[in-house]
């Protein structure tokens, strides 16, 4: 059964994406997207974008888990805001309007994002930016109003080894009543560095949008120029990049685990986590040259192949970490002070997590269990025994168990994988064609989206990464909201979303 | 049984590596480049506050793991700070990002002399992958006068810790 969005979004022209249909709709049916999206709640937004001409959006229809995208002309007059329909694309609209020059009309908030008028041009990603020289303005906040509220203003440099955003908080007491983010502040423009270059040169910022998820992001771009190419990577290519997926999980997850206990004064398993996912960083560069794997994937495959001995160093590495978890999770749950600070902490309701569309441990702590590697098309995965470990509970605490669950899966990933390593080559070869693909990889915080189209030479005419955070973040001011001050630094490690994935 | 533990405890190996030697060509590099400013000596002890002028945050996760008790950090005399106010070092990583700027010019402010600037990883050295860009200004000595630079991409935590260290030793070298 397709719903009024579905159908309305089916009725446009097909433009010939590959795997799922793009399809381009005039202003006028676009136009009904806002109120179809209201009658028809199971199709989640998952990103909007842009490009000179056109602004694109995709769409994940729940209950069948497939995706489409729609498009619709933008230069030259003001495309309808799906924000009235989709509260996700509230800071895709802001963006979409500094970066691109569109203009979302009937928008929740148009409000400046990335560009803070530091750059000296605006609209950098149009066909003609304009070129800019004035004074940075004031950010504005949205007002609180209410007795004895006051605001706390943190950042953009905090007090941990952290990356830097700004976070306004309205305080009644001790109580946040609002917290309102403003980031950018890492903004490279990677885009502009990208467009009009080959997928072969463009993995590199793939690579470095955000380096936690430097094998996600670089599998999305490389599976989507594959898909807009016609190219299926060799089975050992897929399995080193599988391979490659759980083991930067592995030691994500470890990571935020120890930060999440250290956030709650409890140095010690963030003393051991930081020590097993040492072990883990060795192994992996030992299998693979680099600590965290950056430049490994590329597209049409894999580059160098596992190292000799790279096998072996892992599946040690991760025997010291599966030994260890079960005393680390006694010692987790045993201390009641600790328990204390994140049971009931920074609860995300299961309705917020499905209308934004929360990926990740934030959305399968909170009931929504969207996992991109169940997609048909997630070579090697279908292949390969694992399950999807989802909670209700919505807090701090069940977002630490999702990850220590997703631990163990992952360990047991990595076993069956290297058990099961098919020979042969790394590399297909890419044909230099025009073409237009779209891809999910799950990495660590859920699935980064990347949709890329080519021109007859083989270069990028227009792309855009889509880093899970994106609709996470948004997620973390609810979450806050009505916690202590002090519970803030808790409820963001359990998120732990990323700045520069969303900065561009 | 407490016994079996404390002999296993006595018998272990520590957790922590080896301090790493530091190659000769940083220490000689160094010192020349330090050799014009005349500063105080400060021992053997070093105050860090790291800023991330806008990285991929790949450069935060391994100074992150410079803190690991595989490391140990403290005990060459080197701790991370929470506020520039109490640090010699600013350990800045990432890009010179336009947004960035004005917040990196408050920090160096607020650090009191005699201070040092170190750019860490490719971005902070030269801009890296993101030279060129509209929103950057290459590498942070575009914004801060920096004094040592680390270069990777990003750089181990052993190539971190060499750099620090050759930090010192140039510095308690001079007397
Ligand atoms: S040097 Fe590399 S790891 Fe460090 S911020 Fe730049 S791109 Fe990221």
């Amino acid at each position: 059964m397709m719903g009024p969005a579905s159908s309305l979004i089916r009725s446009g022209n097909p433009q010939g994406a590959k795997p799922c249909e793009r399809f381009l709709l005039s202003p006028t049916a676009w136009g009904q997207l806002p109120a179809a999206l209201q009658q028809e709640t199971e199709l989640a937004l998952l990103g909007l974008w842009a490009d000179a001409a056109q602004v694109h959006a995709c769409f994940l229809h729940e209950p069948s888990a497939e995706a489409v995208l729609a498009s619709t002309p933008a230069a030259g007059w003001n495309y309808a805001a799906l924000s009235p329909a989709r509260p996700g694309a509230v800071r895709f609209e802001r963006m979409i309007l500094e970066l691109w020059g569109h203009h979302a009309e009937g928008a929740v908030d148009l409000r400046p994002w990335l560009d803070h008028g530091r750059w000296n041009l605006r609209h950098p990603l149009a066909a003609k930016p304009i070129p800019f020289a004035g004074e940075a303005p004031q950010p504005e906040f949205l007002p609180v109003e209410g007795e004895g509220i006051h605001q706390i203003p943190v950042g953009p440099i905090h007090a941990g080894v952290i990356e830097p955003g700004h976070f306004r908080f309205s305080v009644q007491g001790e109580v946040v009543v609002r917290l309102e983010q403003r980031l950018g502040y890492t903004h490279k423009g990677a885009l502009s560095l990208m467009l009009g270059t080959s997928p072969r040169a463009a993995v590199r910022y793939a690579a470095r949008l955000s380096g936690d998820t430097t094998v996600a992001h670089s599998w999305a771009f490389s599976a989507a120029v594959e898909a807009a190419l016609g190219v299926t990577p060799p089975p050992r290519a897929l399995h080193l990049r599988a391979l490659m997926l759980e083991l930067e999980r592995i030691h994500n997850h470890l990571n935020d685990w120890g930060f999440v206990c250290n956030d709650a004064a409890f140095a010690f398993p963030h003393a051991r986590c930081g020590f097993l996912r040492e072990g883990v960083l060795r192994a992996i560069a030992a299998a693979f040259g680099h600590r965290l794997m950056m430049d490994r994937v590329l597209p049409g495959g894999v580059a160098p192949d596992i190292a000799p001995r790279g096998a072996e160093a892992i599946l040690a590495a991760l025997d010291a970490v599966e030994a260890e978890i079960p005393s680390l999770m006694q010692i987790y749950e045993a201390h009641a002070s600790l328990q204390d600070r994140v049971v009931t902490t920074g609860y995300l309701r299961p309705d917020l997590a499905c209308a934004f569309a929360a990926g990740g441990h934030v959305g399968r702590a909170s009931g929504r269990g969207f996992d991109a590697r169940r997609l048909p098309q997630s070579q090697p995965y279908p292949t390969l025994r694992f399950d999807v470990p989802v909670l209700e509970a919505g807090d701090v605490d069940a977002r630490v168990r999702i990850r220590v669950l997703e631990l163990g899966q992952s360990i047991a990933l990595v076993r069956q994988i290297l058990a099961s390593l098919p020979s042969g080559e790394l590399m297909a070869p890419l044909p230099v064609r025009a073409g237009e693909g779209v891809a999910m990889i799950e990495g660590f915080r859920g699935e980064c989206l990347h949709w890329i189209s080519l021109d007859d030479g083989g270069l990028i005419r227009a792309l855009f990464p889509r880093d899970p955070s994106w609709l996470q973040w948004p997620l973390l001011e609810a979450a806050i909201e009505d916690n202590i001050v002090a519970d803030f630094q808790l409820c963001n490690k359990s998120f732990n979303c990323s700045y520069s994935g969303v900065d561009l | 049984m407490l016994w079996p533990k404390l002999a296993r405890a006595l018998f272990a190996k520590p957790l922590t590596d080896n301090a790493p030697l530091v190659p000769r060509e940083t220490i000689q590099a160094l010192g020349e480049r330090l050799a014009a400013t005349s500063r105080a000596r400060l021992g053997r002890s070093l105050a860090i506050r790291e800023v991330d002028s806008g990285s991929c945050n790949g450069c935060e996760l391994e100074v992150n793991a410079l803190q690991n008790v595989a490391y140990d950090l403290e005990r060459f005399g080197l701790r991370f700070v929470a506020s520039p106010k109490h640090a010699d070092v600013l350990l800045v990583t990432g890009p010179a990002c336009l947004n960035m700027r004005e917040a990196l010019e408050r920090a160096l402010a607020s650090t009191p002399e005699p201070r040092w600037v170190v750019a860490a990883g490719d971005c902070a050295v030269d801009g890296g992958v993101f030279k060129g860009s509209y929103a950057v200004e290459n590498g942070i000595a575009a914004v801060l006068p920096v004094d040592l630079l680390i270069p990777g991409c990003p750089p181990t935590p052993a190539q971190l810790l060499e750099g620090l260290l050759s930090l010192l030793e140039t510095e308690s070298a001079k007397k």
